[in-house]
């Protein structure tokens, strides 16, 4: 982003910002549906479900609360990343839902920016802000996950355009998309599978492209197949050079996996915080006594209650170079694995403290919480599997901030 | 007031003791101090001195820097990152001692010494029970003449052959007191020399039988408070020391795992071994931040300080421990060999983790600090509107 660095607000600044916002949220925090909503965007699996989040993410741009940091030329706010972290931080507080672009606005967004033409960030960056267009990612391939270095897909350059062919897979918002980052093979002879490869900024709203949706194992739907028969695009879809997708991808799941700094902002999940727990663990019986009377449930809680502030504390130590000396980018490199995975166990926990009860799955009008937790559980799961798994992750940790040699 | 910071001066404090025990304390050096009778080397003592390590927290008025006792975690950091031993916790808990619960007339008589080096000092808290608790010790002391007797045990006496003040915990009449002695006036046979898991570390048993002690050698001030901050800042320091440990073992580690080759291959490619270095890393991570939050607000919100401190204290436990014990299994054979030096930081570890409270014993105590309806904790991070921590 080629703009001066936006200046520091005043703490007195911030204060005001923040009682804005505040009140703005007081005013608009939206009317509880009656329907359920999902826990993330990777859950979002009927119509009038997204209607209410794009309608939500819309109202959010308009007031100018996300991409507070992106570039004003672009449809951002020009600020200092000090202003999206208390509307973050507000939102979180006031449990307003969720942004609905995640895509476009935690990484595709970022990465147009960084390494897109003047053309590319005046053609998409505004509507990713604004809801209108949504985006979704075609990373991942029935026989390529983890290895995704060995993407098959093809794109074959035709005339003014390119010609698509092959199956992604796991697309999440892949039937509200209008856009997809693609990583397609444009050089099947590259002296290395990482070589061939190049990024694409595709339309999928085009002849060719069949969306199949795909059930979760919560019995919602969220992602889809998206298979590519002779799908043409334009020729100028390419972000970065042909033949650099590869390290295109790279710097997308930087920004993915907060590993780098970029996002538009906004919430992008259900926050999910131990005081909740705590309160659950008050409100629950196990074997008729309140769960936070049982002594291991105390002492779990302890260790989840000091894990949550610890992980609060590294964002904090982040930014004094002092303090990382060792390892200066470990805690951004690590966020990934350690957020995903503490959700996971955290709702996890959660459902034990329910005793008997525990088994009742939403539907029943008898579930604790509606059975919030128990579907909590199920979908932590796309977090430590999408975006790359936790076990990539530390093969990424122990390699690239360890020093270790590669495991394969 | 941001939940972590370092001042100039202290970031400048890590910087020279990081140079310093790189220099003064390679593993030759350890290995060569802890082969010593009394563990200790004079001249390095001066040199210490020199940097102004002995009076960071003391009083302006007495020769000290009157930085905050935070601090401190600046320069036990990076000791026990080079598995440095010195009389400098022992002489650092006694000297503070001194400034929460001695007079001034005290505090004027041993704290100059103290900060300029040329006193070193130690502290007698921890009795045979083995208890972490120092509020309430078990050591008799009564009036005798114009002065007092003690008798009773104590253990752990960190340095004592080598200090020249020991600060003595003993219950007189029915309350908690302090009573600051010269070691030179011990009767003889009183100290006996400890076997610790930890080789380069010296403690005594210390044994009294109506040891006679002059009137002004019972601290004035408030000596419960006094034995609380030794409680809390031992907890702190050897925290610190456990960060700076943990970060010392995995350097060892992962140097030989960049190193060794099996099957044809480096063993750090090997996910059974890679995996837990990265899980130990995340972990690293976070008792870090716990330690210089702890540290930041030590003298601040005391509620809230005793949180910090104890989840600190908890998690470089658990983690130094956990790191060393792999430490020693990924060296395989040679991992368990006295000449390894997987053996002086899992030593350590252990040495670190049963003082001051070990990880157990913290997050016990951290149970009704956290989960009670209404506590400090709760209307600090859970009620106030937007408030989430961390920012
Ligand atoms: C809810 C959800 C949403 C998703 N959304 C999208 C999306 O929008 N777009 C997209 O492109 N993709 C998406 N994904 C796909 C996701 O990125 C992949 O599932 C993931 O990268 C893993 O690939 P895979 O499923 O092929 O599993 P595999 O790669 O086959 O992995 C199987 C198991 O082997 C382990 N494994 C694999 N390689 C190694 C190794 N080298 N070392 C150690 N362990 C290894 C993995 O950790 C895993 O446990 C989504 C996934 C989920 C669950």
């Amino acid at each position: 982003m080629s703009e001066a660095t936006p200046a520091r607000p005043s703490p007195e600044e911030l204060d005001a910002f923040r009682t804005e916002v505040r009140a703005w949220l007081k005013d608009n925090k939206p009317e509880p549906p009656d329907f359920q909503l999902p826990d993330s965007f990777m859950e979002v699996g009927t119509p009038e479900q997204f209607e209410y989040l794009r309608a939500w993410q819309h109202k959010v741009y308009e007031a100018g609360y996300i991409g507070l940091t992106w570039p004003k030329e672009y449809g951002g706010g020009g600020l200092h990343g000090l202003y999206q972290g208390v509307v973050n931080r507000e939102m979180g507080a006031a449990n307003v839902p969720f942004m609905v672009n995640i895509i476009g606005l935690m990484w595709a967004g970022p990465v147009i920016l960084q390494l897109g033409t003047h053309a590319q960030k005046q053609r998409y960056i505004q509507k990713i802000l604004s809801a209108e267009e949504i985006w979704c990612q075609g990373f991942s391939e029935p026989g390529n996950g983890s290895d995704l270095g060995n993407a098959q897909t093809t794109a074959v350059r035709d005339g003014d355009e390119w010609v698509l062919n092959g199956t992604k897979i796991w697309t999440s918002l892949g039937t509200e998309a209008k856009h997809m980052i693609l990583l397609a093979r444009t050089d099947p002879g590259a002296p290395s599978k990482y070589k061939g490869l190049t990024f694409f900024l595709a339309p999928v709203d085009i002849p060719g492209v069949h969306k199949t949706p795909i059930q979760k194992m919560t019995g919602e739907y969220g992602f889809n197949e998206t298979r590519f028969e002779d799908a043409r695009i334009p020729g100028d879809s390419i972000l970065g050079r042909e033949g650099e997708g590869w390290s295109v991808a790279m710097a997308t799941l930087m920004f993915e996996r907060g590993a780098a700094e970029g996002q538009a902002g906004g919430l992008s999940m259900v926050p999910l915080r131990v005081d909740d727990v705590v309160q659950l663990a008050r409100e629950c019986k196990r074997d008729g006594r309140p769960a936070i009377e049982d002594p291991e449930v105390r002492a779990e809680l302890v260790r989840f209650v000091m894990e949550e502030r610890a992980l609060g504390l590294c964002q904090v130590r982040q930014r004094i170079p002092g303090l990382v000396t060792e390892r200066p980018h470990a805690i951004m490199m690590m966020n990934k694995l350690v957020g995903t995975e503490f959700r996971r166990r955290l709702a996890r926990f959660a459902i034990s403290l329910q005793g008997a009860n525990g088994v009742l799955y939403m539907g029943d009008p008898d579930a604790p919480d509606g059975g919030h937790w128990q579907r909590n559980y199920m979908n932590a799961f796309s977090a430590t599997i999408g975006g790359g798994t936790s076990q990539i992750q530390k093969n990424i940790l122990g390699e690239r901030v360890l020093g270790l040699a590669k495991s394969y | 007031m941001a939940d972590i910071e370092l001042s100039e001066e202290q970031g400048m404090l890590a910087n020279s003791a990081g140079d310093f025990l790189q220099k003064h304390s390679s593993f030759e050096a350890v290995r060569q101090r802890l082969a010593s009778d009394s563990g200790h080397d004079a001249a390095m003592w001066k040199e210490m001195a020199a940097l102004g390590w002995l009076g960071v927290a003391l009083p302006e008025q007495h020769g000290g820097a009157d930085m905050p006792v935070g601090a401190l975690v600046s320069l036990a950091e990076p000791m026990g990152r080079h598995l440095f031993a010195s009389p400098f916790l022992a002489t650092t808990l006694a000297g503070r001692m001194l400034a929460v619960g001695g007079s001034e007339a005290q505090q004027a008589r041993w704290l100059p010494g103290i900060a300029s080096g040329e006193t070193i000092a130690t502290v007698a808290l921890t009795e045979p029970d083995g208890s972490w608790e120092l509020g309430a010790p078990q050591l008799r002391a009564e009036r005798r003449g114009g002065g007092y007797a003690l008798r009773g045990s104590k253990t752990f006496v960190l340095d004592a052959a080598v200090a020249d003040l020991v600060l003595i915990s003993a219950e007189l009449e029915g309350v908690p007191a302090v009573f600051a002695v010269e070691r030179a006036a011990l009767p003889d046979g009183a100290l006996r020399r400890e076997v610790l898991i930890d080789e380069a570390r010296r403690g005594y048993r210390l044994d009294v039988d109506d040891f006679e002690v002059g009137a002004d050698s019972r601290l004035d001030g408030d000596a419960p408070a006094a034995l609380d901050h030794a409680y809390r800042l031992g907890a702190l320091l050897v925290a610190a020391e456990m960060v700076g440990g943990t970060e010392g073992v995995m350097d060892l580690t992962l140097e030989y795992l960049r190193t060794r080759v099996q099957f044809g291959r480096l063993i750090g490619s090997y996910q059974a071994l890679k995996h837990p270095m990265v899980d130990i890393m995340v972990v690293q991570e976070q008792a870090r931040s716990l330690l210089h939050h702890a540290a930041t607000i030590f003298e601040r919100d005391a509620g809230l300080a005793e949180v910090a401190l104890r989840m600190a204290k908890a998690m470089a436990g658990d983690c130094y421990t956990h790191a060393a014990d792999r430490a020693i299994q990924f060296h395989g054979g040679t991992g368990f060999t006295y000449e390894c030096h997987a053996q002086l930081f899992f030593r350590r570890a252990q040495f670190c983790e049963y003082s001051f409270g070990d990880s157990r014993h913290h997050r016990r105590r951290l149970e009704p600090l956290l989960l009670e309806e209404g506590c400090v904790w709760e209307s600090a991070h859970r009620l106030v509107p937007g408030g989430l921590p961390g920012g």
